[in-house]
């Protein structure tokens, strides 16, 4: 099988690699797919709380070159989009820009599952209610 | 991150120590050709073109004579006689033959076969296929390091059983079987015992006497030899053992494999199978010197590695490994002026990871991560020094950027994880 040039430019150098904070309330974390599946994709955004845009992601992926290159095209495109513009990136998206082949596509669908996951995770730490502060009553 | 992959050009055909690029170590897939091998070939295919059944002319006796020196030395390396060596078209052929014959004519006896887990397709689906016919198949499980507990095999055998099927050396962990035990046992219990040799005949000493084998398939393209031709041994004394033939029409071959035979392919088989008498004692001395520094080199190098199979029962050249945390398609992309294979999912027609690995108990994720190394005749020590550094500069960037080197490295245990399914 031979891998299209993007996805072997992804491969090479790819974009976006590292880590982010998943402590911090601005840090999205989706840990998609499993290690007896061969697949596992580690995707960070980090959004600005008041206008919800993308502003930095970082990806660690697990996985064949068509893995890596799926997620490190997600990276790419979710920066400087707003939470809701990166929930319309479609696996079909990536498959397209990266060639892939039948085969390769659900490596397509793991990058935007790991999207979702990241974008689910921020959204959650922000539904949490902030503990109530009780006055000590004197 | 923006790295420098050395993604090379098909024009540099050469690296920086001087090795050849790319390099071939995948020689368990097949062999390139001796060229000894082929000079031997070359005048059976436009001067001495007979069919070697054509008994009444020059022409034919060319050929018969090209091939009765081939079945000779064919004979000589495994230490059989010429009347025991069938030719066929490679060691699939060979299995389906010893399987389904012997199958065939013993049936009134039992239809009891007993195989390993861990054997060549060609020996599973043929099994799988007599299953259907009604045949009973035991697929005895292996150890750890990848050998078959003869007590699994002696509790095995019952009074229906008729073929015992192992094969020698696998070719995916390179691991060798006890055969000569298996045979003993076989022969003790009066069932024929049958072995794929395809990866063992020329590069370890193979005895059918001294190993007590009944039947075994032989594979030219495995040991620098053509494709598309191979042999079957078959017993004829102490005791006589019969096949019948899969393939009919006209009785060549004893009668036990009909067809225009394969000149100048069966005179290349015999070309190889010299060859490697000759050369075996240096050179797999030499293979394996080969293979512990390409193993000594990573394992010195590179932390959580792992061997799959016995160091100690393996073919000299083979090294299988799994590199943790790093996926065996990726890896091979990192070095691809490197010719090996993986036993992950992603390079398998099936998509699944290797069964022989599965066999051993080696986790999917470890099986996912796996290189097989095919060292050959051809190959030098700078190559091994080249893909010993490549793999290694390759897998530590594939560290860099996994998910689960990280967790490993924060102290994370990857087998408690919940993983979110896909």
């Amino acid at each position: 099988m031979s891998y299209s040039d993007k996805v072997l430019d992804h491969y090479s150098h790819p974009r976006n690699v590292g880590s982010m904070d998943k402590g911090s309330t601005d840090v999205g974390t989706g840990l998609v797919g499993a290690p007896e599946c061969g697949d596992v994709m580690k995707l960070q955004i980090k959004v600005n709380p008041e206008t919800s845009v993308i502003e930095d992601a970082k990806f660690k992926t697990f996985g064949c070159g068509s893995a890596i290159a799926s997620s490190s095209l997600a990276t790419e495109w979710v920066k400087g989009k707003t939470v809701d513009e990166a929930l319309q990136i479609k696996n079909t998206d990536i498959v397209k820009e990266l060639s892939l082949p039948p085969v390769k596509i659900h490596c397509s669908v793991l990058a935007e599952d790991a999207i979702r996951a990241a974008i689910h995770d921020w959204k959650k730490k922000r539904e949490t209610p902030k503990p109530e502060i009780v006055e000590a009553r004197s | 991150m923006s790295t420098d992959v050395k993604t090379m050009p098909q024009e540099q055909q050469v690296a920086a120590n001087g090795v050849k690029l790319p390099i071939y170590m995948d020689n368990h897939a097949t062999t390139p050709m001796d060229p000894r091998v082929l000079e031997e070939m070359l005048p059976y295919f436009m001067e001495k073109f007979g069919n070697a059944a054509s008994r009444n002319h020059s022409f034919g006796w060319a050929g018969e004579e090209g091939v009765e020196t081939a079945r000779e030395r064919v004979a000589k390396l495994v230490g059989a006689t010429t009347k025991e060596i069938i030719f066929t078209s490679g060691a699939t052929e060979s299995d389906n033959l010893a399987i389904k014959g012997v199958a065939e004519m013993y049936k009134e006896k039992g239809n009891h076969i007993i195989t390993a887990v861990t054997e060549h397709k060609a020996v599973l689906d043929t099994c799988k296929r007599l299953e259907k016919y009604g045949y009973r198949v035991t697929y005895l499980p292996v150890q750890k390091d990848g050998l078959v507990d003869l007590d699994d095999l002696k509790r095995a055998i019952d009074d229906k059983t008729i073929l015992v099927t192992i094969m020698a050396a696998n070719n995916e962990i390179g691991v060798l079987q006890p055969v000569a035990e298996i045979g003993k046992l076989c022969r003790e219990r009066g069932v024929i015992f049958h072995t794929d040799a395809t990866q063992a005949v020329g590069k370890v000493p193979v005895d059918v006497n001294r190993q007590n084998i009944d039947v075994m398939s032989i594979s030219a393209h495995k040991m620098y030899g053509p494709k598309g031709v191979g042999a079957l041994y078959v017993r004829r004394k102490n005791p006589r053992v019969q096949v019948s033939a899969i393939i009919d029409g006209g009785g060549h071959e004893r009668g036990m494999r009909s067809g225009t035979l394969n000149v100048p392919g069966i005179v290349g088989l015999g070309k190889a199978c010299l060859i490697c008498m000759e050369d075996m004692p240096k050179e797999s001395c030499h293979l394996a010197g080969m293979r512990n520094r390409l193993r000594d080199n990573i394992m010195e190098r590179l932390d959580e590695v792992y061997i799959n199979g016995s160091m100690e029962h393996r073919l000299p050249g083979n090294l299988n490994i799994s590199f943790a945390y790093v996926e065996g398609e990726s890896l091979l992309m990192g070095i691809n002026d490197v010719a090996v294979s993986s036993g992950s999912a992603c390079t398998s027609a099936t998509l699944e990871p290797s069964y022989v690995l599965k066999a051993l108990g080696t986790g999917d994720d470890l099986a996912h991560s796996s290189i097989r190394f095919g060292i050959g005749r051809f190959n030098t020590e700078a190559e091994i020094d080249y893909v010993a550094d490549r793999v290694i500069e390759t897998v530590q960037r594939l560290r860099e950027l996994s998910p689960l080197y990280e967790m490993a490295k924060e102290g994370v245990d990857l087998k408690q994880v919940k993983w979110a399914a896909e």
